[in-house]
C-alpha cells in the first residue's frame, strides 16, 4: 500500500459574505516534499492559509492530515496537530527574549513555573536542527537583524514537530546570501521528513527550490505537476490567463540633461560615500544587500535625513535641506514601506490620492468633494487600479493596487525626479508588469527615475545604469549591459573590487 | 559607544531618578536633619503603601499592553465594603478576603468587559472608574462608614513603643511585590502577560488563549487593587466612598516613572516599586518645604513627563 499523502486538499471552499474566496481548492502534498504554492495577490492565497491554519472553517471540502480526516479547532490546534506556519509579517514579540519566542505557547512547566532548563534545550534543539545552534538565546528577538529573526520563527515552527509547514513569501524581506541560507535550512528539513509549502512570487526561487507546484487563480486550483515539467512563462500564463510575454517593457527613451547630481553624499551612518548622476529619461537602479544603505541615499537626497557632508543638485540647483523643499523642487519620493509611511490605510482611495495636494481641491478651506472624485477615478481608470470606487479605503485593495494609489499620488504632483523605493515588493507579477511600464512611461516622458531594489532581475530588466551599494557606499555604476545579475551580486557582496 | 549601557541605563534610571529627589530635600538647610531622619523614612515608606500595592497590578496591566483607570474607585469601594463588614462585627480575616474578593470581582468585570465586547480598556475601565466610585456611595449611603475598634487600624501607624518597627503594610507591600516579581519573571502565565503586550497576534499564532489571558490579568490587578483597599481603610479607619479620588494617576505615574512603556511588552515590579517611592518623597519633601499642594501637583506632573522623555531617548538609542 502507499503513503498517504502528508495532505491533502479536495474541493475547498469559502465564502465571505457575497464574495467565494475560494472555488474549489485541490492540493496534494507528499511527504518530504517542498510544494510551491503561486498565484496573484487577491488569487486566494492567504485565504487558503487560513483554512489550512484553523483560523477559517471552509463551508465545503475534505482536508486530510497523514490519511486522517483534519479539521483544526483553530491555529493552536492546528499547531498540535503539525501544521506550522510561517507568516509574511515576522511575528515575534521583540521585548521577549529568543527563547522565549520560540517556546511561546509550548512553555515546558512545572505547575505553572517555567522549566528555564528545558526551555533552552528545547529551543537549542530546534535552532540546532536549523544549523543555527548557536543563537544567543536570551537576547531580546528585537535585537536581532531580520534574516536571524525569521530563524527563530521557524525555530518556533520546528518545536511543536510539525509534519507540514507553511511558509508565506519568506524570502520577501530577505537579501540574496539570507535566501540561500533559508534554502538550507529547508533543504535540510526536507531530508527529515518534513512536507513543506512554499508561497511565493519569485519563480525563479519556486522552480530552485519545490519538487512541484499548484497554480491558484480566482480562488481555485487551475494547474499543479511536477516543477520541472514547467517553464516560468507557462507558470505565468497560468497565474494571469494571459500570456505576459515582456515583463520588462522597454519604451524608446534618449538619457537628457542630468536632473539628479549626487557628489560625495553622506549622511546617516549607513551612508557613507555616493556619486552619481541621473539624467532626464533614465531609469537609475540601486542594487545592494539590505541595510547597504540604499534607502538611506534615497531618504538623504529626499532630505529626509540630515546629510552630513557632499551636495545633491536637481537639474543644476542646489536641493533644499528639507523634504517639503525638495517636493516643490520637483523631487517625489515613494517609501518602501507602504503600510508604515506610504498610505493611509483606513482612508478612502480618494483622499489617499489628493492627500499631498488638498489645496488645489478646496475653495477657502473646504474640499471640493467633486473635484476630488473626479482627479481620483481618473487615476483608478489611467493606472487599472482595481477597487469598488474613489471611497473603498486603501486597505482594503491589494498589495499591488495599494502601490498603485502610492504612485498615483506621486505622479499628481508634476515631479521630475522620482525616487522609488521597492517599488515592487510583496506584489503579483500581473501588477508589478504594470507598474514596470507604468515607470518606463516616466522615463519615456522626461523624468529622472531612481528605483532601489532588492530584486536583480527586476533591475537588470528595468533599469538603463544599475549602482551597487556595498556598505554604506556607492561602490560602482554601470550601465545596464555591463552587469550581469553575478557580477551585481559580488560586487553588493564585497567578494571582488568594484575598480578592478 | 557600549551596546550595554543603554540597558544599563534603563536598569538604573528609576534609581538615579530616585537618588536626585531624595538628594533635591536632603540638600537643603532646613530639611535636611528631619528629611534623612528614621522616623521620617518610616513615614515616607508608610505613605508608599497603597500606591506601591496598587502599582503591582497596574504593571501587570500596562506590561500586557492595557490601562485601568478605574484602581482610585477600586479602592474607594473595597475599603466601603470592609468598613461596613468591620461595621456588622467581622473578624480582620474574613474582611480582608472579602475587600481583596472585591477588588477581583471588580477587575475581572473589566477583563471580560474587555475580553467579550473587544472595547479599548481605556473606554471600558473610564466606565467602571464611574461604576465602582457610584457603587462606593451607594454602599455607604453617600456618607462615611464608620466601626468600632478593629486590628486592622494599626496596620499603617506608624506610632509603636520603640519607634523602629514597620508598620505592618509596609512588609505587605514588600511580600506582594516580591511575589508579584517572581510570577512575572518566572511563570507561563508572566511571560504570557509580556508577550501579550509585545506583539499580540503572535502570541495569538502561538496558541496563546488571549482573552483568557486578559480577563485573567485584570482580575489578578483588581485583587492587588483590593489589597490597597485594605490598607486604604488601615490608614483612615473608617471607610470613605470619596477617597482616593485620582489615585489612579498616581499609581500609572509610579508604573510609568519606573520604566514600563504604555505600549506594552516593557516593565519590571521593582521599576514601579522605586517609581512609587519617587512619588512619596516628592509629596513628603515638598510638605516638608512647606511648598503648596499645587506645587507638588506641577513638580509630579513634570517628573512624568521627564520619565517618558528619558525612556524615549533610551529606546531611540536602543534603536540606532
Amino acid at each position: 500500500m502507499s503513503v498517504p499523502p502528508a495532505l491533502e486538499l479536495r474541493g475547498i471552499r469559502k465564502r465571505f459574505g457575497a464574495t467565494e474566496a475560494l472555488r474549489g481548492v485541490s492540493l496534494s502534498l507528499a511527504p518530504g516534499e517542498v510544494h510551491a504554492l503561486i498565484g496573484e495577490n487577491g488569487a486566494g492565497k492567504s485565504t487558503l492559509m487560513k483554512v489550512l491554519s484553523g483560523a477559517h472553517r471552509p463551508d465545503a471540502g475534505e482536508m486530510a492530515l497523514a490519511g486522517r480526516p483534519y479539521r483544526p479547532a483553530g491555529p493552536p490546534d492546528a499547531r498540535r496537530r503539525g501544521v506550522a506556519m510561517i507568516y509574511q509579517e515576522l511575528t515575534l514579540a521583540p521585548h521577549l527574549s529568543a527563547r522565549e519566542n520560540i517556546l511561546l505557547g509550548l512553555e515546558p512547566a512545572r505547575a505553572g513555573w517555567i522549566d528555564v532548563a528545558a526551555a533552552r534545550t528545547a529551543a537549542r534543539e530546534a535552532l540546532a536542527q536549523l544549523g543555527h545552534g548557536n543563537l544567543e538565546l536570551e537576547r531580546p528577538a528585537g535585537a536581532f537583524g531580520i534574516a536571524e529573526r525569521q530563524i527563530i520563527e521557524i525555530a518556533r515552527a520546528l518545536v511543536s514537530r510539525p509534519r507540514v509547514l507553511i511558509l508565506d513569501e519568506p524570502t520577501s524581506s530577505l537579501t540574496g546570501a539570507d535566501t540561500e541560507r533559508l534554502f538550507a535550512v529547508l533543504a535540510r528539513l526536507r531530508e527529515q521528513g518534513v512536507s513543506i509549502i512554499y508561497i511565493s512570487h519569485f519563480l525563479e526561487e519556486c522552480r530552485r527550490l519545490c519538487d512541484r507546484y499548484t497554480v491558484l487563480k480566482d480562488g481555485a486550483s487551475v494547474g499543479s505537476g511536477p516543477m520541472a515539467e514547467t517553464t516560468p512563462d507557462a507558470l505565468v500564463t497560468l497565474m494571469t490567463g494571459r500570456e505576459v510575454r515582456d515583463l520588462y517593457p522597454r519604451t524608446p527613451r534618449a538619457p537628457g540633461e542630468p536632473l539628479l547630481e549626487v557628489r560625495a553624499l553622506a549622511g546617516s551612518p549607513r551612508l557613507r560615500n555616493a556619486d552619481c548622476v541621473v539624467r532626464a529619461g533614465e531609469i537609475f537602479g540601486l542594487a545592494g544587500l539590505v541595510g547597504a544603505g540604499r534607502t538611506e541615499l534615497l531618504r538623504a537626497i529626499f532630505g529626509l535625513d540630515p546629510r552630513r557632508a557632499g551636495g545633491v543638485r536637481f537639474g543644476g540647483e542646489a536641493a533644499a535641506a528639507r523634504p517639503r523643499g525638495c517636493w516643490a523642487q520637483g523631487v517625489g519620493f515613494l517609501s518602501e514601506d507602504r503600510k508604515e509611511e506610504g498610505l493611509l490605510l483606513s482612508q478612502p482611495l480618494g483622499d489617499n490620492l489628493t492627500l499631498a495636494k488638498l489645496g488645489t481641491f478646496s475653495r477657502a478651506g473646504w474640499i471640493d468633494a467633486g473635484c476630488q472624485t473626479a482627479a481620483a477615478a481618473r487615476w483608478i481608470e489611467a493606472l487599472r487600479i482595481r477597487c469598488l470606487g474613489p471611497d473603498q479605503p486603501v486597505g482594503q485593495l491589494s498589495g499591488g493596487n495599494q502601490q498603485k494609489v502610492a504612485l498615483a499620488r506621486l505622479l499628481e504632483h508634476p515631479a521630475r525626479i522620482l525616487l522609488l523605493d521597492e517599488p515592487t515588493r510583496g506584489i503579483d507579477v500581473g501588477s508589478k508588469a504594470e507598474i514596470y511600464a507604468l515607470i518606463g512611461e516616466l522615463a519615456a516622458a522626461g523624468k529622472a527615475v531612481v528605483v532601489a531594489s532588492s530584486h536583480l532581475p527586476e533591475l537588470l530588466g528595468l533599469c538603463d545604469t544599475i549602482g551597487v551599494m556595498c556598505r554604506g557606499a556607492l561602490v560602482a555604476v554601470r550601465p545596464r549591459a555591463a552587469w550581469s545579475e553575478a557580477e551585481l551580486l559580488r560586487v553588493a557582496t564585497g567578494t571582488v573590487d568594484p575598480s578592478s | 559607544m557600549n551596546p550595554r549601557l543603554p540597558a544599563l541605563l534603563a536598569r538604573l534610571g528609576p534609581f538615579l531618578g530616585l537618588l536626585l529627589v531624595t538628594a533635591l530635600f536632603a540638600l537643603p538647610a532646613e530639611t535636611r536633619e528631619h528629611f534623612l531622619s528614621y522616623a521620617n523614612l518610616k513615614i515616607v515608606l508608610t505613605q508608599t503603601v497603597i500606591v506601591a500595592i496598587g502599582a503591582l497590578g497596574m504593571t501587570l496591566i500596562i506590561v500586557s499592553g492595557g490601562i485601568d483607570l478605574s484602581v482610585g474607585s477600586s479602592i474607594a469601594c473595597t475599603s466601603v465594603v470592609g468598613a461596613l463588614l468591620l461595621q456588622r462585627g467581622w473578624g480582620p480575616l474574613p474582611v480582608v478576603l472579602a475587600i481583596v474578593g472585591t477588588g477581583a470581582c471588580l477587575g475581572l468585570l473589566n477583563g471580560l468587559s474587555i475580553a467579550l465586547l473587544r472595547v479599548v480598556p481605556f473606554i471600558i475601565t473610564l466606565g467602571t472608574l464611574g461604576v465602582a466610585r457610584g457603587g462606593a456611595k451607594w454602599l455607604a449611603d453617600n456618607q462615611t462608614v464608620n466601626y468600632d475598634a478593629s486590628p486592622i487600624n494599626g496596620w499603617m501607624t506608624t506610632a509603636d513603643p520603640f519607634g523602629y518597627a514597620l508598620p505592618a503594610g509596609v512588609w505587605v507591600a514588600a511580600g506582594l511585590a516580591v511575589a508579584m516579581a517572581a510570577v512575572l519573571r518566572r511563570t507561563v502565565f508572566g511571560r504570557h502577560v509580556f508577550a501579550l503586550g509585545s506583539n499580540e497576534a503572535a502570541a495569538r499564532l502561538c496558541g496563546v488563549e488571549t482573552a483568557r489571558l486578559k480577563v485573567a490579568i485584570y482580575a489578578l490587578a483588581g485583587a492587588t487593587f483590593g489589597a490597597a483597599g485594605v490598607f486604604q481603610l488601615a490608614r483612615l479607619r473608617q471607610g470613605d466612598p470619596t477617597v482616593a479620588v485620582g489615585l489612579e494617576l498616581d499609581i500609572i505615574a509610579a508604573v510609568i516613572i519606573g520604566g514600563a512603556s504604555l505600549s506594552g511588552g516593557v516593565g519590571t515590579v521593582l521599576g514601579s516599586m522605586i517609581g512609587a517611592l519617587i512619588m512619596a518623597v516628592l509629596r513628603n519633601g515638598s510638605q516638608q518645604m512647606g511648598w503648596p499642594t499645587y506645587f507638588q501637583e506641577i513638580i509630579i506632573g513634570l517628573v512624568i513627563i521627564v520619565a517618558v522623555f528619558v525612556d524615549r531617548l533610551r529606546q531611540g538609542r536602543a534603536a540606532a
